[in-house]
């Protein structure tokens, strides 16, 4: 039995669609269109000359090793951000589900970072950490432990990885205590009188009917961690030390904005415009099938 | 369709419409300067616009040099860019090679007949913004060069005479070991280390830091900054960095913020930290002539500058360029520089203005503050110390950041980041070449 409601106006429904579809234009499909054209030419940065070159960017990329490194360097900060934020909210969640008195206050802290700018955010965590300077360092250093971020590659990926997944927690956070607030209690008791402890109930029954919002979070926190994470990266490391947390979407600002190199700029981008396509492909193709609505 | 048209017809009508109000009289003037020295550029303005009434400046900042070059970029590809561009020196090939987009000093002053006279300016501040004909492209505006400064507590405590000869880096060399042995834990530090520690470490000690003349001459110039006084001055600095005698605090000047917290001895910096350091520390400070290698036989030579000039750019009227005209030939009169010179640490970048810093005995009651310009000056620049002119040098800096901390951590030997910084550089010179021929 189905209802179907027809619209008789043969422009209606174009109308009603147009809106986003302007936005999706101006924003998205043109800026894109200009990313492929201007990654076959090299220019000088007025715009003045600029000669076509076909795919000589992309080859100047690839043959690039810092560039072939720094695919590398996005892998390790996505999955480390991707991780933190996910698993630190979901345990997070599941305390803030049990919780009886004082919820609301609860939630509302662990929400604000949320409104945090990533620019902010990443002062902040570098006022906390900086060498020489920050009150968490000095806590380090008393603690024996060599913390310089600034010559240590691996402790300014984590710190990085750190301040952009604290941002991303509060999000993370929300979704998981929806999810888990949908489960029917009625499963979990009946679970809990059959002698099911917490953490069978939780690998059983709580994680599977979470799938459909774990996998959605997977989404988002990995082109969070790929796009939005500029701002904290920028502020607390600008990239360093060496390339240590130069991710593909730093590059591309370092050498568009930086390095007036629009050319090859623009052809990362169209690199990232694929990468980013695929990955939403093999999530939706092979994660997909492992989640149950 | 109709919709996306009626948005851009629409846009378009906004953006032109406030365009048109603006020409007549208005000179536009985009600059990277915020909080003292933004202040003490708008005193600038409101002075020339009080002296007269034909033109009004009007200056807008656009955040720092790089997002400010990048903004006068973009603005000039949509045809909105100011009459005048505020560019960091690192920035210079890049503006000398859009000739389409400049429009050169030394012709907007001849067309207005403003006073100006351009060998009023140090050589070795003009010679970086000249043609090798010496025709002047832009106008130098803040120019600084780097010097050492000393926290004079610290070395009092470690038992070091404060008057000691510190000119040679092995007579720093000496103090380090003993401020070390005393038990400091920020003997060294240094800010903008590629500039201090690479760029003009070759003009001080008269080394090539790329073949052409540093780039004056072509565009196929090449990076040599891996000769032997190079790789020696930062295999030591690397040797100091493990003896935790050389303490790295980040790439741009995050060094001079320790020394001014008092936490380091000594500090590489720019001379226009000066203003900075002498408002924060609550120490007693020096400062002395950036030291040398005497082992090298060309040290010392002369430093070279740091900072920004003012580009103009094409593509407005001749009434408005008389007004720009004007306007640069009032920043050059000496009362004006010499106050922008004795409020912010920047060098005098006239005589005049120089002379009159003397006269009014200023050095007297600042000890020190003519280290950076005698620095500069007692010597005649040779093919080496006469600056840089390399395109895509932002970049390059960057990667040479990227090389020196491999060192500073250990990771890699002098010679093999100084290699690798040159091989990566040389592509990058490559690409400007490519994109500019």
């Amino acid at each position: 039995m189905q209802r179907q409601v027809v619209f008789n106006a043969r422009f209606l429904p174009y109308l009603l669609l147009a809106p986003q579809l302007v936005v999706t234009c101006v924003f998205f499909f043109y800026p894109a269109a200009q990313a492929l054209y201007q990654s076959a030419f090299v220019a000088d940065p007025f715009g003045l000359k600029s000669s076509f070159v076909g795919f000589a960017n992309f080859k100047f990329l690839f043959l690039d090793p810092y560039y072939l490194a720094s695919f590398q360097t996005t892998l390790v900060f996505s999955g480390l951000v991707t991780l933190f934020a996910m698993s630190l909210a979901l345990w997070l969640a599941l305390l803030a589900d049990r919780l009886i008195h004082g919820d609301n206050a609860y939630r509302t802290l662990l929400i604000w970072p949320y409104a945090v700018a990533p620019a902010v955010a990443g002062v902040t965590w570098m006022f906390m950490f900086r060498p020489g300077v920050g009150a968490l360092s000095w806590y380090l250093e008393q603690a024996g432990y060599q913390w310089n971020y600034v010559l240590n590659g691996g402790q300014a990926m984590a710190l990085v990885a750190a301040a952009s997944a604290w941002k991303q927690v509060s999000y993370n956070f929300l979704f998981f205590l929806a999810g888990l607030q949908a489960i029917p209690k009625s499963l979990l008791e009946a679970a809990a009188i059959d002698g099911a402890g917490f953490w069978r109930r939780f690998a059983t029954i709580v994680f599977p009917l979470l799938s459909p919002t774990t996998f959605f979070l997977l989404v988002v926190n990995v082109i969070y961690a790929f796009f939005d994470t500029f701002g904290v990266i920028h502020t607390i490391t600008s990239g360093g030390p060496q390339q240590a947390t130069t991710t593909l979407v730093y590059k591309v600002y370092a050498d568009g904005f930086v390095g007036q190199d629009i050319g090859s700029s623009a052809a990362q981008s169209v690199v990232l415009l694929f990468l980013v396509g695929a990955l939403t492909v093999v999530q939706f193709r092979y994660i997909e099938k492992k989640v149950h609505y | 369709m109709k919709f996306i048209k009626t948005l851009f017809v629409s846009i378009f009508i906004c953006a032109s419409s406030s365009g048109a109000v603006a020409a007549a009289t208005e000179i536009h003037w985009w600059h990277a300067f915020t909080g003292r020295l933004g202040a003490l550029l708008a005193e600038q303005v409101d002075q020339f616009n009080a002296s007269q009434s034909e033109y009004v400046v009007v200056s807008a900042n656009k955040g720092n040099y790089s997002e400010t070059l990048n903004a006068g970029i973009v603005a000039f590809r949509a045809k909105e860019h100011p009459h005048i561009l505020m560019v960091f020196e690192v920035g210079t090939a890049t503006m000398m090679a859009a000739k389409g987009a400049v429009k050169p000093v030394y012709e907007v002053m001849e067309q207005s007949g403003a006073d100006f006279d351009p060998d009023g300016y140090l050589a070795p501040v003009k010679g970086y913004y000249t043609t090798p004909a010496g025709k002047m492209l832009s106008l130098p505006y803040n120019s600084s060069t780097p010097v050492l400064y000393v926290n004079v507590d610290a070395l009092k405590s470690a038992g070091i005479d404060p008057k000691a000869d510190l000119s040679t880096w092995n007579k720093v060399e000496d103090a380090l070991d003993r401020l070390k042995a005393s038990g400091h834990k920020c003997p060294l530090t240094t800010a903008w280390q590629s500039w201090v520690h690479l760029e003009n470490f070759s003009a001080y000690h008269d080394v090539p830091f790329a073949t052409k003349e540093n780039g004056f001459r072509a565009l196929d110039t090449e990076l040599t900054f891996n000769g032997d006084a190079q790789i020696a001055h930062i295999s030591a600095m690397g040797r100091w960095a493990k003896e935790g005698k050389f303490i790295y605090a980040g790439r741009r000047n995050e060094g001079s913020a320790n020394f001014r917290a008092g936490e380091c001895a000594f500090a590489t910096e720019s001379s226009a930290g000066y203003a900075g350091i002498k408002k924060e520390a609550n120490f007693e400070f020096d400062i002395r002539p950036l030291p040398y290698w005497p082992s090298v036989s060309g040290a010392p030579r002369n430093t070279i500058i740091g900072g920004a000039s003012l580009w103009v750019l094409s593509g407005h009227s001749p009434r408005e360029y008389r007004g720009v005209g004007e306007f640069l030939s009032f920043l050059s009169t000496s009362d004006i520089q010499a106050k922008w010179h004795q409020n912010t640490g920047y060098l005098p970048i006239t005589l005049d203005a120089y002379e009159q810093t003397v006269a009014e005995g200023f050095y007297k009651k600042n000890p020190g503050t003519d280290i950076a310009i005698i620095q500069m000056t007692e010597k005649t620049p040779t093919s080496n110390s006469k600056g840089l002119r390399l395109g895509n040098f932002d970049q390059i800096r960057g990667l040479i950041d990227e090389e020196l901390e491999s060192v500073w951590a250990g990771e890699k030997s002098a010679r093999a980041a100084l290699d690798s910084a040159v091989k990566r550089g040389n592509a990058l010179l490559r690409r400007f070449e490519s994109a500019n021929k």
